[in-house]
């Protein structure tokens, strides 16, 4: 439990010093949402076509943050010092999931209300929106964790981090866009179909937690 | 039980695979709504079934190779993953071949099973630039083993996704009571099935057995001429340790 917190207080401390991932995240969540607005020519958006644009827009920069999960253990040698410590590394793989988790939430927390006064005419389905994607988040927080420890030795981290994480995201993606989709059609939110969405996402996240906590240990390894 | 050498493993392959498409096109009935471009599906099936059963296999090799460190783990999973990723682009291919004869589209995206193939599909083929992108073998292999857990454990859980998210188009042959298949086309399908599953077992043989026989001849050349001896050919396909590799 302490080396969770340690890892974890660690880098909320750091990025909250040197705010490298998460201006850069919300800047760019704007920006593509800007670029939608063109891509797509259209000025409001609902159903399936808002929960889209948000998903594709919320991933593309989680990836940001992804990409950048691993850089101080490997620039600065934290990873000899994890090696090191007398500690289980599945502790390090929950801390630095758990710090993406939190990376997202605060994206969202900032993304989630200009989405809305950019795209939408009714905000009713923001509410029960932003819990369907705190799960969302929680399974991309865990396979990101994973994916980026993985390619933080590899030379071409910044294509192996996208490369191989989409393609693992897709049914995520599928389960969260489908939920997502009745909260925010135009007559105002529906809830039905969100319980077997919502099981699925939880499905995900369990799975790749387990998968995280069985492998994790063989990433670290030197 | 002791294998079969190579060359009897290859006869029986051959001569499954050969009286398979006999019965497939002498023995099966013709299917009463689709004709006969149903046929593909004896082409198309058990080579899907193949892919997937070769990248299950591939984790359990990758799992072993985590536990053991023994190098010809890993160079099994690699193998694996390299045939059926080959077996999928058949799939893919034979699947828009029937997609098109049967609904006039090449490609349909409201059909979970073929888009649900497709992403395991594009996922394994990220496999090959990962390794590609890790210098240091060991790491390598140690890395690819956790891609192939991670991807097999994730298979079932995109089937069921992409299966939840659209409505049915796709023939679900097997989901009815008895299998669905009448009786002679049920055996021309399984003798499909053990040849396509044959072949994928014999091709696993013959490419492990180039690996072993490259890796030898490299170390001899290597004993012989000292360090001037040409460097291993590919920077990823994992060296296969000079001992026989019949599993």
């Amino acid at each position: 439990m302490t080396a969770f917190r340690a890892v974890l207080a660690k880098d909320l401390r750091v990025e909250l010093r040197t705010l490298q991932s998460i201006p850069a995240m919300a800047l760019f969540a704007i920006t593509t949402f800007v670029l939608f607005r063109y891509g797509l020519d259209r000025t409001t958006l609902t159903g399936s076509l808002a929960a889209g644009v948000l998903l594709a827009t919320l991933l593309f920069a989680a990836i940001l943050a992804i990409n950048r999960l691993f850089a101080a253990e490997r620039e600065e040698g934290g990873f000899d010092a994890m090696r090191l410590a007398p500690i289980d590394l599945t502790a390090v793989f929950a801390a630095k999931a758990m710090g993406l988790l939190v990376y997202f939430v605060i994206l969202e927390g900032i993304a989630l209300p200009i989405f809305g006064v950019f795209f939408l005419d009714d905000w009713a389905g923001l509410a029960p929106l932003a819990g369907v994607l705190v799960l969302a988040d929680a399974g991309i927080a865990l396979t990101g964790a994973l994916v980026s420890a993985l390619a933080a030795h590899s030379r071409a981290r910044e294509l192996v981090v996208p490369l191989v994480l989409l393609p693992l995201l897709v049914p995520l993606m599928v389960a969260a866009a489908n939920a997502a989709e009745p909260l925010l059609v135009a007559g105002g939110p529906s809830f039905e179909g969100l319980g077997s969405w919502l099981a699925v996402l939880a499905l995900y996240d369990m799975t790749f937690a387990a998968v995280g906590y069985a492998v994790f240990d063989f990433v670290l390894e030197d | 039980m002791k294998v079969p050498s190579l060359r009897v493993q290859s006869a029986a392959t051959v001569a499954i695979i050969v009286t398979a498409f006999a019965l497939v096109f002498f023995y099966a009935p013709l299917d009463a709504d689709q004709g006969f471009i149903q046929k593909i599906f004896y082409l198309h099936v058990p080579l899907a079934i193949c892919a997937l059963g070769g990248f299950v296999v591939a984790a359990v090799h990758a799992i072993r190779y985590l536990r053991s460190r023994d190098p010809v783990h890993d160079a099994r999973a690699y193998v694996a993953i390299h045939l059926s990723v080959i077996f999928g682009v058949a799939v893919l291919i034979t699947g828009s071949i029937w997609a098109r004869a049967s609904w006039g589209k090449w490609w349909v995206w409201d059909e979970p099973t073929l888009v649900s193939f497709l992403i395991v599909f594009l996922l394994y083929a990220t496999y090959y630039p990962l390794r590609y992108a890790i210098e240091d073998r060991d790491r390598q292999a140690r890395y690819a083993s956790v891609f192939a857990i991670m991807a097999g454990a994730f298979v079932p859980l995109n089937f069921a996704a992409v299966r939840l998210a659209e409505p049915l188009v796709h023939p679900r042959v097997f989901a009815t009571a008895n299998g669905g298949l009448p009786g002679d086309m049920r055996l021309t399908f399984l003798i499909c099935l053990a040849g396509m599953a044959l072949l994928w077992l014999t091709l696993v043989r013959f490419e492990l057995a180039a690996k072993s026989a490259s890796a030898r001849l490299a170390r001899l050349r290597r004993a012989l001429e000292g360090e001037s001896a040409p460097a291993q050919r590919s920077r990823i396909a994992p060296a296969v340790p000079p001992r026989t590799v019949s599993s």
